[in-house]
C-alpha cells in the first residue's frame, strides 16, 4: 500500500538528536524495546548473582545484606524497567499501525514518557554505588522495612517509582486516547485486533492504579522525612495499612503485565494456525472480567495477616473466580489450533509454550488461591515458583513471540529461523529446569529471600541454578538474532506470514516512517 | 496531510477533552490512595478488625448495669518493640470482672536507659470481636509517657467490659506494644499534640 508522498514528509532526522527529539511512534517504540532489554540483561545478572549464590548452601559470593539488595533490584528492575515498558513499546510500534492511524494521538508526550524513564532507573542504579546500599526490603517493599529500617538510599527508590509511575501513566493516557479517537473509519471498537484490545484494558488498570502507587511511596516519604505515621505503629498508624494499599496496587499490577500478552498470542496463534480467533467477543469480555476482578482480590497476598474469617473467604472465592475467564481464554486459543493448518515457526512456538506454561503458573495461583493451604505455601518458593511461571514463560516469552512475529516488520528482514528456533528451545529447557524445581522447594518448606538454607534444599537448587545459567546465557543469542535481523537477511515481504490479517500487514516491510498517513479503509 | 483541517481540529478537540478527564481520573486515583488511609481507620473500627480499641469512654455509674452473674476473664500482657529498652508489664496478669464493673489495674514501666526517652504504648484486643466491647476510660495508652533517666512509674488504666458483650467470650486478652518515639519529638516537636 502507498504510503503519502506530500512533498513536506520527510524520513528521520540523522544522528543522536533523531532518538532525542523525535515524536514518531515507530522510533520511540523502538526506544522503549531496546530499553527494556537493557533492562531485561541488567534484571537477569541480578538473579544470577541470586542463582549463584544459591548453587550451595552456605554463603559463597555474596554477604546476605547484598543478597536482600540483588532480591529487591531484580524484582523491580524486571517489572518496571523490562516487563512493562517492553509492552509500551510494543503499543507504541503497532497500536498505530493496527488501528490505521499515523501516529499516536500525543507524540509529544509520548517522546516525554519514554525519555524520564532511562533516569529513574539510573537514579535506582545509583544506589548500588553508595554507602548505604541498595533498598533491600524486597520489591514488595513492605512498611517498615522500607520506612523505619530502610537504608537511605531508600529516597532515591521513591522518586525512581515516582517518575516509572508519571511514565506509565502519561503512557497509557497516549495510549488510551489513540485507541479512542484515532481509529480509521469503519475499525469499530469490536473489529479491533485483540492486541489492542488488551491495551486499552491495560491502559486502563495503570491509570487507576499507578496514582496509587505514586501515593503509597509518598506515604512512606512523609513517614522518613517529615514525621508522619501513616505505617507506623507507635504513631498511631499501622504496618498492615502498608499492605493494603500497596496490594491494591499490586494485584491489578501483575495484570497489567500479563493482559498486553493475551493480545501478543491472540494474534499469533490465529496466524499459524491460519484459522479465525476462536470466540472473539468472549475473549474481549473475559479480559474486561479479568480487569474487574483484579480490583477485589488483593488481600490474597495478606491471608497470614490476622483477617477475620469471612474476608478469608470472600477474598479466596474472588480470587478462584478469575480463573473463569482466564480458562475461557485458554480454550479459545486451544480452540483456534484445533484442526487449524499449524505451521510451528518460532513465534508460534512461543505462543504455545506461553499457553501451557502460564497455564500451569495460573493452576499454582489457583493452589495458592486456597486460604487454608497458603499459610503453608506463604513466603516460601513455592510462590516463587507460582509467580515466575506466569511472569517469565507468561509475559517474557509473549514479549519474544512478539518481537519475532512483528521483527520483519520492523526491520524488513527475516530473522535467522534455524538460530530462532534453537533460542526457543533453550528459553523453553532452561526456564523450566530453573523454575519447575522451585515449586518442589516451597512445598518442602524453603523460605524466599534467604540467602543460604538449609541442606535438605541443596539438590533442587543446584539444579535450579543450572537452569538459570542456561536460560540467562541463551538471551544472547537472542540479542545476537536480532541485531542480525537489524543488519540484513532475506528480504520480508508485506505480508510476511501466510496467515496474518490485520492492517499492519498491508504497510511494505520495513513499514515506512509515516504510514496511514490516509486513514486506510477497513472492510 | 490529506485529512481535512477541520477534521483535524475536531479530532484534537476530541483528544484534549478525553485527556483532561483522563487525567482527572488520575489525580482522582491519586487522592483515592490516601482517602485508603481514613477508610480503613473507619473500616478496622467499625468492624473491629486489627483489634483496635475505640478512644477514652466515659462511665456513669448511675446507668452501666453490672451484670453480676457473668464473669469475664481479662489478661494483660506487655511487649517492648523491637528496640525499646524500658522495662514493661502489668502488675497483675489477669483478673476476673463483672460486666459493667469500673475496673483499674496498673502497669510498671521503667525508664533504665541513661537518658529521658519518651513511649507510646499500642493496644490490641484478642479475640478481634471483643475489641468493640472493651471500653477504657482512664488509660496511660491515651497519651505518650516521658521517663528521666532511671525513672519508674506505674500507670493506671481504668476500664469496663460492655454488657453486651457476646456470650462466647469469656476471655479476652489486652495486649500493648511500647513503643520508642523520642526520635519523632526531637525531629518535630509539634507533634507532641498528636493522637
Amino acid at each position: 500500500m502507498a504510503t503519502g508522498h506530500d512533498d513536506h514528509h520527510h524520513g528521520p532526522a540523522k544522528g543522536f538528536t533523531r532518538w532525542l527529539y523525535t515524536t514518531n511512534h515507530k522510533d520511540i517504540g523502538s526506544m522503549y524495546l531496546w530499553f527494556s532489554f537493557a533492562m531485561f540483561l541488567l534484571g537477569g545478572t541480578f538473579a544470577l548473582v541470586i542463582r549463584a549464590e544459591l548453587f550451595q548452601p552456605g554463603l559463597q559470593f555474596v554477604e546476605p545484606e547484598f543478597f536482600n539488595q540483588m532480591t529487591t533490584m531484580h524484582g523491580l528492575v524486571m517489572v518496571f524497567g523490562a516487563v512493562m515498558p517492553a509492552f509500551v513499546g510494543l503499543a507504541n510500534w503497532m497500536i498505530p499501525l493496527m488501528i490505521g492511524a499515523p501516529d499516536m494521538a500525543l507524540p509529544r508526550m509520548n517522546n516525554w514518557s519514554f525519555w524520564i524513564l532511562p533516569f529513574a532507573f539510573a537514579m535506582l542504579a545509583s544506589t548500588l554505588f553508595m554507602e548505604a546500599g541498595a533498598p533491600n526490603f524486597g520489591w514488595t517493599f513492605y512498611a517498615p522495612l522500607s520506612t523505619t529500617y530502610a537504608p537511605s538510599t531508600v529516597t532515591f527508590f521513591i522518586f525512581a517509582i515516582h517518575i516509572m509511575g508519571a511514565s506509565s501513566i502519561m503512557g497509557s493516557i497516549n495510549i488510551i486516547a489513540t485507541i479512542q479517537n484515532l481509529r480509521a473509519p469503519g475499525m469499530t471498537y469490536m473489529k479491533m485486533p485483540l492486541f489492542v484490545w488488551t491495551w486499552l484494558i491495560t491502559a486502563y488498570l495503570l491509570i487507576a492504579v499507578m496514582p496509587v502507587l505514586a501515593g503509597v511511596v509518598t506515604m512512606m516519604l512523609f513517614d522518613i522525612h517529615f514525621g508522619t505515621s501513616f505505617f507506623s505503629a507507635a504513631g498511631g498508624g499501622d504496618p498492615v495499612l502498608f499492605q493494603h494499599v500497596f496490594w491494591f496496587f499490586g494485584h491489578p499490577e501483575v495484570y497489567i503485565m500479563i493482559l498486553p500478552a493475551f493480545g501478543v498470542v491472540s494474534e499469533i496463534i490465529p496466524t499459524f494456525s491460519r484459522k479465525k480467533l476462536f470466540g472473539y467477543d468472549s475473549m474481549v469480555y473475559a479480559t474486561s472480567s479479568i480487569a474487574f476482578l483484579s480490583f477485589i482480590v488483593w488481600a490474597h497476598h495478606m491471608f497470614t495477616t490476622g483477617m477475620p474469617l469471612a474476608g478469608e473467604l470472600f477474598f479466596m472465592y474472588a480470587t478462584m473466580l478469575i480463573a473463569v475467564p482466564t480458562g475461557v481464554k485458554v480454550f479459545n486459543w486451544v480452540t483456534t489450533m484445533f484442526k487449524g493448518s499449524i505451521s510451528f515457526e518460532t513465534p508460534m512456538l512461543f505462543s504455545i509454550a506461553f499457553v501451557v506454561l502460564f497455564t500451569m503458573g495460573g493452576f499454582t495461583g489457583l493452589m495458592l488461591a486456597i486460604a487454608p493451604a497458603d499459610f503453608q505455601y506463604h513466603d516460601t518458593y513455592f510462590v516463587v515458583a507460582h509467580f515466575h511461571y506466569v511472569l517469565v514463560p507468561g509475559a517474557v516469552f509473549s514479549i519474544m513471540a512478539a518481537a519475532y512475529y512483528w521483527l520483519p516488520k520492523w526491520t524488513g528482514n527475516m530473522y535467522d529461523e534455524a538460530l530462532g528456533k534453537l533460542h526457543f528451545w533453550l528459553s523453553f529447557v532452561g526456564i523450566n529446569i530453573l523454575f519447575f524445581p522451585q515449586h518442589f522447594l516451597g512445598l518442602a518448606g524453603m523460605p524466599r529471600r534467604i540467602p543460604d538454607y538449609a541442606l535438605q534444599f541443596a539438590d533442587f537448587n543446584m539444579v535450579s541454578t543450572v537452569g538459570a545459567f542456561i536460560f540467562g546465557f541463551s538471551q544472547l543469542l537472542f540479542l545476537f538474532i536480532v541485531v542480525k535481523t537489524v543488519l540484513g537477511g532475506k528480504k520480508a515481504t508485506a505480508q510476511v506470514w501466510e496467515g496474518a490479517e490485520g492492517l499492519e500487514w498491508t504497510v511494505p516491510s520495513p513499514a515506512p516512517y509515516h504510514t496511514f498517513t490516509t486513514p486506510p479503509l477497513v472492510p | 496531510m490529506r485529512r481535512k483541517q477541520t477534521d483535524n481540529t475536531q479530532e484534537s478537540v476530541r483528544t484534549s477533552h478525553l485527556v483532561s478527564k483522563l487525567a482527572l481520573v488520575v489525580v482522582g486515583m491519586f487522592g483515592f490512595g490516601f482517602a485508603l488511609v481514613p477508610i480503613y481507620d473507619v473500616f478496622c473500627e467499625i468492624t473491629g478488625l486489627n483489634g483496635k480499641t475505640a478512644g477514652r469512654a466515659t462511665y456513669d455509674a448511675a446507668v452501666v448495669e453490672v451484670q453480676e452473674e457473668r464473669l469475664v476473664t481479662v489478661q494483660f500482657t506487655a511487649n517492648n518493640n523491637a528496640g525499646m529498652s524500658w522495662q514493661f508489664h502489668p502488675m497483675v496478669n489477669q483478673i476476673q470482672v463483672h460486666p459493667g464493673e469500673l475496673t483499674e489495674v496498673k502497669f510498671y514501666a521503667r525508664n533504665p536507659t541513661g537518658m529521658t526517652m519518651i513511649a507510646q504504648a499500642v493496644p490490641s484486643v484478642v479475640p478481634f470481636v471483643a475489641a468493640d466491647y472493651l471500653h477504657k476510660t482512664e488509660c496511660f495508652c491515651f497519651n505518650q509517657q516521658t521517663l528521666a533517666a532511671g525513672e519508674a512509674i506505674e500507670m493506671p488504666l481504668l476500664f469496663y467490659i460492655d454488657q453486651a458483650i457476646p456470650d462466647g467470650v469469656s476471655k479476652l486478652t489486652l495486649s500493648y506494644t511500647l513503643f520508642d518515639v523520642t526520635a519523632n519529638f526531637l525531629n518535630s516537636s509539634s507533634n507532641l499534640s498528636a493522637k
